[in-house]
């Protein structure tokens, strides 16, 4: 088998005043080496969540991890103790996030920032550390790296951040990149350059990628396999091409159409009524259904099991051969 | 009636940055706006594009007198804003008004709605507070919202609640000109939909004429009837819509479009990524500020500052080879 990543059945709760939070309600997937897997949803869809999950980051004063199992290069995850996910974060596991500028510490050098990781987790010395660095920035296209090295975040322009980050997330060659809405922050134009550069270092590097972000465009763009995510559940699960060009679930279609399209006109954009609901008060059945335009009177009984329908998974009674979940 | 509401004449706003040194001898200025001309139709939406640090939110603002100009005239139908004394300005503002981008940070969370909404009404009419609730009752039925929700605090409504909040507001005293600054960006895709729909059936309701500013090249397509396109501090093309983006002629506008990203994989374009990043607006380019990153430049360009030249049918450019 050559999954790098396998997440079977995860819940993330959280705990807090006002209830039980389900952020995550079982989640399944399964990652191999090279691919990029998309997941999309809106906000409180669980898909940043699920990423934390996976990196064992749930602050754990008020959130957990209550089920599942997440095998990562055959090992779990889970039964690691929180010495062995220091050793593996930043190393086998890495992430990049939507804010370049806060997520690097402005008062170290670039160069600092990026070779205190190979000293980490490489134990390589100093001088290899700073000959590195600068290959690094060459190879996420930093131009004049030797100078680059020296200068501090905010001598740095957004898209220059965000390629640091990526360099220092590729510092130890990863098995696993984890980029949370990493383009989200950047201008279409530098959009752009950054995505062209992911795709560019997945074909050189072979790393999987995990790419979080609620736009469906750069998915289109980058990703191998979709995942929707609506309130915790995923809804639907497929190759891109199928997703894109025949998505089934009531919720992609809807998220689908209220893009504008760049190609056609019309004069009113379809919608999504409604909001996502409160994750504190969830429907009892499909969470979908009160927000959607086709629900039966046993979308709101009862909670559909995702289905292998014409090549992709979806969440929909719809679809004749669905059935329902169990509880649970 | 003029057809021209607002008519833009060599605008400019430079903000001053540094101390400047001694005697602020050697104070530089940042160009955020650096000689605009363009006008807005009566009735139309003028989508403004362009990437951050364009000057598309200055300009916004300098339209409305929220930012000081430093030249140029902005008139709104035929009288220039820009020279207005405070009085003046006080009956002009009810005719324009502006929608901010963060549903979050531009409601007071101290106020209840109807407090947020009637302020309008206190500062520029004079109404029993029976009579300014029922306005705000109204008004709220019209963007979508239940008039008891007149004694809720910000804090209670979702992110696109709070825009249609924003939009009651911005409306309140029946503007003619509404800035929209990026009214959307902070929104899920599916509430986006919801608040750009409402606007444009307000618009129709009310007659408004929008200028209406965002990143966001889908949306602007979809809302705007004519769109000009920003590139630091400049306008480099402006046209109607439908010609800008089947006919984009700049080089700036066509790596712009080519860039976004395409959620229909079977209409994949031919995509033109542009080298490094955009230039300081303390020390733009010399000629056209588009020059170091246009990978048709040459070196004309750089010595030359393109006119903003007419192309026929309204369609205008600022590139020496189109």
């Amino acid at each position: 088998m050559d999954q790098v990543l396998e997440v079977r059945g995860l819940k993330t709760y959280f705990y807090t005043e006002s209830g039980v939070a389900k952020s995550v309600d079982g989640v399944d997937f399964a990652l191999g080496r090279g691919r990029t897997l998309g997941i999309v949803g809106e906000s409180g869809s669980g898909k940043s969540v699920t990423s934390l999950s996976v990196m064992r980051l749930v602050e754990e004063s008020v959130g957990r991890i209550v089920g599942g199992e997440i095998r990562f290069e055959g090992e779990s995850l889970l039964d690691k103790s929180e010495k062995e996910m220091r050793a593996i974060r930043g190393n086998r596991i890495s992430m990049i996030f939507q804010e370049p500028m806060t997520s690097l510490n402005p008062v170290f050098t670039i160069g600092m920032q990026i070779g205190e990781v190979l000293k980490l987790h490489q134990g390589m010395s100093s001088a290899e550390a700073a000959r590195k660095c600068v290959e690094l920035l060459k190879l996420v296209g930093i131009p004049l790296p030797e100078q680059r090295v020296r200068e501090y975040p905010h001598q740095l322009s957004g898209g220059m951040r965000q390629r640091v980050m990526i360099a220092m997330a590729l510092a130890c060659n990863p098995a696993l990149l984890i980029a949370d809405e990493p383009t989200t922050a950047l201008d279409v134009t530098i959009q752009a350059q950054i995505l062209e550069l992911m795709k560019e270092l997945k074909e050189r590097l072979g790393t999987a990628i995990m790419l979080i972000t609620h736009d469906l465009g750069v998915v289109a763009e980058v990703a191998d396999e979709v995942m929707v995510l609506y309130a915790g559940k995923v809804v639907e699960h497929g190759a891109v091409e199928d997703i894109f060009r025949s998505p089934m679930h009531p919720y992609t279609r809807g998220l689908l159409a209220s893009i504008p399209d760049i190609d056609a006109e019309v004069e009113t954009l379809e919608t999504i009524e409604g909001l996502v609901p409160s994750v504190y008060d969830m429907p009892p059945g499909c969470r979908f259904a009160p927000r959607c335009k086709h629900a039966m009177e046993r979308c709101l009984r009862s909670q559909p099991a995702l289905v292998e329908t014409a090549g992709h998974k979806t969440r929909c009674f719809l679809y004749g051969d669905a059935s329902e979940e169990e509880a649970g | 009636m003029s057809e021209h509401l607002l008519e833009i004449k060599g605008l400019k706003v430079h903000f001053p940055t540094g101390d400047g040194g001694w005697f602020g001898r050697g104070r530089q200025y940042v160009k955020a706006v650096d000689g605009l001309d363009f006008s807005i139709r009566r009735g139309e939406t003028l989508g403004i594009v362009g990437e951050s640090g364009c000057g598309k939110s200055t300009t916004g603002r300098a339209l409305l007198r929220l930012v000081p100009a430093t030249e140029g005239q902005v008139l709104f139908e035929g009288r220039n804003i820009l020279r207005a004394s405070s009085g003046d300005m006080r009956g002009l503002r009810r005719e324009m008004q502006i929608i901010f981008q963060d549903p979050y940070a531009s409601l007071d969370p101290r106020m209840t709605v109807g407090g947020i909404i009637g302020e309008a009404f206190k500062a520029h009419e004079r109404l029993s507070s029976r009579e300014r609730e029922e306005q705000v009752q109204e008004l709220l039925s019209f963007v979508g919202l239940r008039p008891e929700h007149i004694r809720r605090y910000p804090h209670e409504f979702s992110g696109g609640q709070r825009q249609r909040i924003g939009i009651a507001r911005a409306l309140a005293l029946r503007p003619k000109f509404v800035v929209c600054d990026e009214p959307v960006s902070a929104l899920d895709v599916s509430i986006q939909a919801q608040v750009v729909n409402l606007m444009k059936e307000l618009q129709q309701k009310l007659e408004l004429t929008y200028l209406f500013i965002s990143h966001d090249l889908r949306v602007v397509k979809h809302i705007s009837d004519r769109v000009g396109v920003m590139y630091l501090g400049a306008m480099v093309e402006i046209a109607d819509k439908r010609e800008l983006y089947a006919n984009p002629q700049h080089p700036y506008t066509r790596a712009l479009l080519s860039a976004i990203p395409q959620a229909n994989p079977s209409r994949r374009r031919e995509r033109i990524i542009l080298q490094g990043d955009v230039p300081s607006p303390v020390n733009p380019p010399s000629g056209c500020r588009f020059r170091t990153r246009c990978p048709e430049a040459t070196e004309r360009c750089a010595l030359e500052t393109p006119a903003f030249k007419d192309l026929g049918g309204g369609h205008r450019v600022a590139c020496h080879y189109r």
